[in-house]
């Protein structure tokens, strides 16, 4: 079975973005802390493509697919147009450097790598997919 | 969409979150700590009761705080977290950087041992 929602890229729809997933991995029967994790990872996901990769802009649409498999590696992807942001280009900054510098960003970024197994992008002409995967027991 | 509420009780600020903070509400919990300091309270403790989540946003801004309540004498407490939210300052390691309590009382009592 496959998820998909379709939303402009408005920082106040995130909240739609993480209801859409609760309720999706609900009726799979997801335990509510895996739940809550892997809602996080795409809320943090989600929010830095709208900022970094669309300033916000609510005519630029975020596509997300949950794709339930058979086994137990659940896959997620944002699909977009617009300038890569890659995380896996990003280090992982350690907690105390980031309340030495007031860096309020690169909590996400740990917090994504945290949760989710794997991390990739995949090209197709305009388009970029980031796939997330997490095998959920 | 959050909530911030503010009372205050035998010279404590307490700020209590109702509902989420992400990206587009984070602004929020900033406005009422800063205003509270801005007041001039020493003592704020955070209710997280009511709190459902919380995202990177929400959590940098405790963690902006950290080095301006050290050079102020400044003491802040959380307390209440439901376990997905807790397991988010877990994941990170924030636990250990902030102080959180179960309860009020256990808070009330921890920020007043920090005051001393």
């Amino acid at each position: 079975m496959n998820y998909q929602y379709n939303i402009g890229c408005s920082l106040t729809n995130l909240k739609g973005i993480r209801d859409f997933i609760r309720e999706a991995l609900k009726e799979q029967g997801i335990s509510d802390i895996n739940s809550s994790e892997i809602v996080l990872a795409l809320d943090e996901m989600c929010s830095n493509l709208m900022i970094h990769g669309h300033n916000c802009d609510p005519t630029h649409i975020l596509e997300l697919h949950i794709r339930i498999p058979k086994s137990h590696t659940f896959v997620f992807e944002i699909v977009d147009e617009g300038d890569v942001f890659d995380i896996n280009q990003f280090s992982e900054p350690e907690i105390g450097s980031l309340v030495n510098e007031k860096r309020k960003g690169g909590l996400g970024i740990r917090l994504v790598k945290s949760i989710m197994d794997n991390i990739e992008y995949v090209h197709e002409g305009s388009k970029t997919t980031c796939r997330l995967t997490k095998v959920i027991e | 969409m959050v909530h911030i509420k503010r009372l205050q009780e035998d010279g404590v600020d307490i700020i209590a979150i109702v509902g989420e903070i992400d990206a587009s509400s984070s602004i929020e919990l900033d406005l009422a700590i800063a205003k509270s300091v801005g007041e001039g309270y020493r003592k704020i403790i955070i209710d997280c009761q009511a709190m459902e989540y919380i995202s990177s946003a929400g959590l940098g801004v405790f963690m902006s705080y950290i080095d301006e309540f050290k050079d102020k004498n400044i003491h802040m407490v959380l307390f209440g977290m439901k376990e997905r939210v807790m397991n988010t300052f877990s994941i990170l390691g924030l636990a250990e950087l902030l102080h959180i309590k179960n309860n009020k009382v256990e808070s009330k009592q921890l920020i007043n041992e920090l005051s001393i």
